[in-house]
């Protein structure tokens, strides 16, 4: 990899991977633990669960959140769809000289709030504040730590032919929200951002059902992203149902004015889970019941082991295969 | 509206048209002892049909050959580059849509160049960028103003308001393409044989079905008119296998619910206001006279290519084949370097970066699949 880092390198499709693998795996290496969207590691007294993440989201604030609650789910989610339960986080702001001190207020209560509805501590963090130009109005990093549940790993080595593909809502909904809300497409689909904290809702799935073998949230690079990389990490095929993807009518027109496909849109309040084909229903219910998951569906099945492949069965019957995300110029979303 | 659409990617129609469509098809392959072969002149049909999985569908029964409709793809390698440099200079906003960002130049892309330090904005409409001229009266805004009938009535547009508004800091720099030109082209060059056109649905809301006749009248060519919603691209196709069988040359608008015998009249008005016909140089084609438009000498001051002066080299020559892709000669797999050296994240030719390009929608959409 050479020339220059370009915003592409920021969207957490192709090139984005190949950023990370040659960029920073090969200078830090690639444990086992950085299988999951939280690094998974053995401490005395108890296993931990680490993650962190910056947000450089445009607008700041958009139907459904802004940056500050962001940056409270995003590490929560990262965190909470690894199997562990987040307790503590950490924040870093970047602040460009001449921000209002009153936008700084709002957007530390939201993530008060969100932090209290996720059930975590804010207990650690930073401020520097950079010269005009130096940075857009403001950047967040969070930090995150949580316990790892004891009894209730994750078993991704267990995912086999049959198990169920389930999504615990509809897809597409954040990136659309905020592409609207920077006013450059011309339109106001009245559509709100997903954005929320999934730590209660999956630790109430967790401490009922055994057979989760896997969970991502879907942010950068949407739900085909996510999938494509469980595919390739732990070698397995897995076969999504064109029809069966839960997709807003307002994201669904956006997208077919605008060019995007959904698969790839980011979302900031979704789990993607793989669950063995017994305990489907059953999670599919839970998941219902629980107020971000009423739109909960199955999406698809793992269809064989070794191949390492996403596929895409069309409403008329045809298969396809999906890659990473590579190419789309969307802003920045997160 | 949204209930009509839904309709038209009804799952259970669309499978009864696919049978149908079959039936056609080894009716004519009986007859004549081959497929029938068609083109979809339109970028944006390409896609839909890689898309949907219809062209994998009918492999076998319907040859469906993706012809030069995506308006990036067709771009000159010359042009590209120009309009690369042109992001050069001081006190200069590019703004462009962001098809153009990672089409590759000879030495390096937008995005590349972006990256560099130049300022380049992509935008979804081009009346964003004489926003961005308003914004900034100390910098010259110029827009890549690239695209087929579809878009070029919004660049008109666009050029109108500039010039009501009196702004001179704004300027365009066009490279348009139109259809009929490179169909004739096609046509009396004998390359590739076609018994039918799918023509695009949205070029033909500006042309209209009138835009047409030179097809049936002098080459004998029957056309479907067809919108791009799976139901829709089916229907055209069905159409088309009619007309091909009862040996009628005729042009069908199968999207009558958006397009008119005599096309948008305004949009045509606006056009010839504005734009003048003008030679074009067309990848893997060559130029092609009066196959696009540029602005009317009295607008000159709009007309980037007049206000800056842009000199590039000849073009790095590489395996891509594009150019032959485009003609409908080769398709994406015969090419060398298509999905190894050449990928949508790291493109050689710009039919593997454009949202409408045949080698990204083989890539992204028929690679690999069970082909069913």
């Amino acid at each position: 990899m050479k020339g220059k880092i370009s915003l592409a390198h920021g969207d957490g499709g192709e090139l984005a991977h190949q950023l990370v693998r040659e960029v920073f795996v090969e200078a830090f290496g690639h444990e086992e633990q950085a299988r999951w969207d939280a690094a998974l590691l053995p401490l005395e007294g108890g296993d931990v669960a680490i993650s962190t993440d910056s947000f450089v989201i445009k607008p700041l604030f958009f139907p459904g959140g802004d940056i500050g609650k962001l940056a409270v789910s995003g590490t929560v989610n990262d965190i909470a769809v690894s199997g562990a339960e987040p307790r503590f986080l950490t924040a870093g702001f970047i602040l460009e000289e001449g921000f209002p001190v009153e936008d700084l207020r709002r957007i530390a209560r939201s993530m008060a709030e969100e932090a209290k509805r996720a059930g975590v501590r804010i207990v650690a963090g930073d401020t520097k504040v950079v010269e005009r130009g130096g940075a857009d109005g403001l950047f967040v990093h969070t930090t995150g730590i949580g316990r790892l549940r004891p009894d209730r790993r994750l078993q991704p080595e267990q995912i086999r032919e049959g198990d169920a593909v389930i999504i615990s809502g509809t897809i597409g909904d954040h990136g659309i929200a905020v592409l609207a809300a920077r006013g450059e497409m011309g339109l106001s689909p009245g559509l709100f951002s997903d954005c929320a904290s999934l730590s209660g809702m999956i630790s109430e799935l967790l401490s009922s059902v055994r057979g989760v073998r896997i969970m991502r949230d879907p942010t950068r690079g949407g739900l085909a992203t996510a999938l494509v990389e469980i595919c390739e990490d732990f070698r397995v095929t897995v076969q999504l149902d064109e029809a069966a993807l839960p997709v807003r009518r307002e994201v669904r027109g956006a997208c077919d004015i605008f060019g995007f496909d959904p698969l790839y849109l980011a979302n900031e309040g979704k789990v993607v889970l793989i669950v063995a084909q017994e305990d489907e229903e059953k999670v599919v219910k839970l998941l219902r019941g629980h107020p971000l998951g009423r739109e909960a569906a199955v999406i698809g099945r793992v269809t064989g082991r070794e191949q390492g492949r996403l596929l895409l069965r069309s409403t008329l019957g045809s298969t396809r295969r999906l890659s990473r995300m590579s190419g789309m110029m969307l802003p920045r979303i997160c | 509206m949204r209930e009509i659409l839904e309709q038209c990617s009804d799952p259970v129609l669309g499978r009864k048209l696919l049978d149908r469509i079959r039936k056609l098809a080894e009716e004519y392959k009986d007859r004549t002892g081959r497929e029938p072969a068609f083109m979809e002149v339109c970028g944006s049909h390409t896609m839909a049909l890689a898309r949907t999985g219809i062209k994998a569908l009918l492999r076998g029964h319907v040859k469906l050959i993706s012809g030069p409709g995506c308006p990036v793809c067709v771009t000159d390698q010359k042009d590209i580059d120009a309009m690369i440099q042109l992001a050069d200079g001081d006190g200069r906003i590019l703004c462009t849509f962001g098809d153009m960002m990672r089409v590759p130049g000879s030495r390096r892309s937008l995005m590349e160049a972006k990256a560099e330090g130049a300022d380049i904005r992509p935008v979804y409409s081009p009346d964003d960028a004489l926003k961005i001229a308003a914004g900034n009266p100390d910098k010259e805004v110029i827009f890549l103003g690239i695209g087929f009938e579809t878009t070029i009535p919004v660049l008109a547009a666009t050029l109108k308001a500039a010039k009501e508004r009196g702004m001179d800091n704004f300027s365009m720099w066009m490279t348009t393409k139109l259809v009929e030109p490179v169909l004739r082209v096609l046509l009396e060059s004998k390359e590739v044989r076609l018994d039918g056109l799918i023509l695009p649905g949205h070029v033909s809301i500006v042309i209209g079905r009138k835009g047409y006749r030179y097809l049936t009248e002098e080459y004998g060519m029957p056309g479907v008119i067809s919108g791009f919603e799976p139901v829709q691209i089916l229907a055209g196709i069905h159409r088309l296998l009619e007309l091909v069988l009862a040996g009628r040359a005729e042009i069908v608008n199968e999207y009558s619910g958006v397009v008119r015998e005599e096309g948008n009249i305004r949009a045509q008005q606006l056009m010839e206001r504005y734009l003048e016909p003008v030679d074009e140089a067309w990848r893997g084609i060559g130029v092609i006279p009066k196959s696009g438009l540029d602005i009317r000498p009295e607008y000159a001051h709009l007309n980037a290519k007049r206000r800056f002066s842009i000199k590039v080299e000849e073009p790095r020559k590489t395996k891509c084949r594009c150019g032959e892709i485009i003609r409908g000669v080769a398709t994406p797999p015969e090419c060398p370097l298509f999905g190894k050296a050449c990928t949508p994240a790291r493109p050689i030719g710009p039919c593997m970066v454009s949202s409408e390009g045949s080698c990204a929608a083989h890539y992204h959409y028929m690679e690999a699949g069970d082909g069913s």
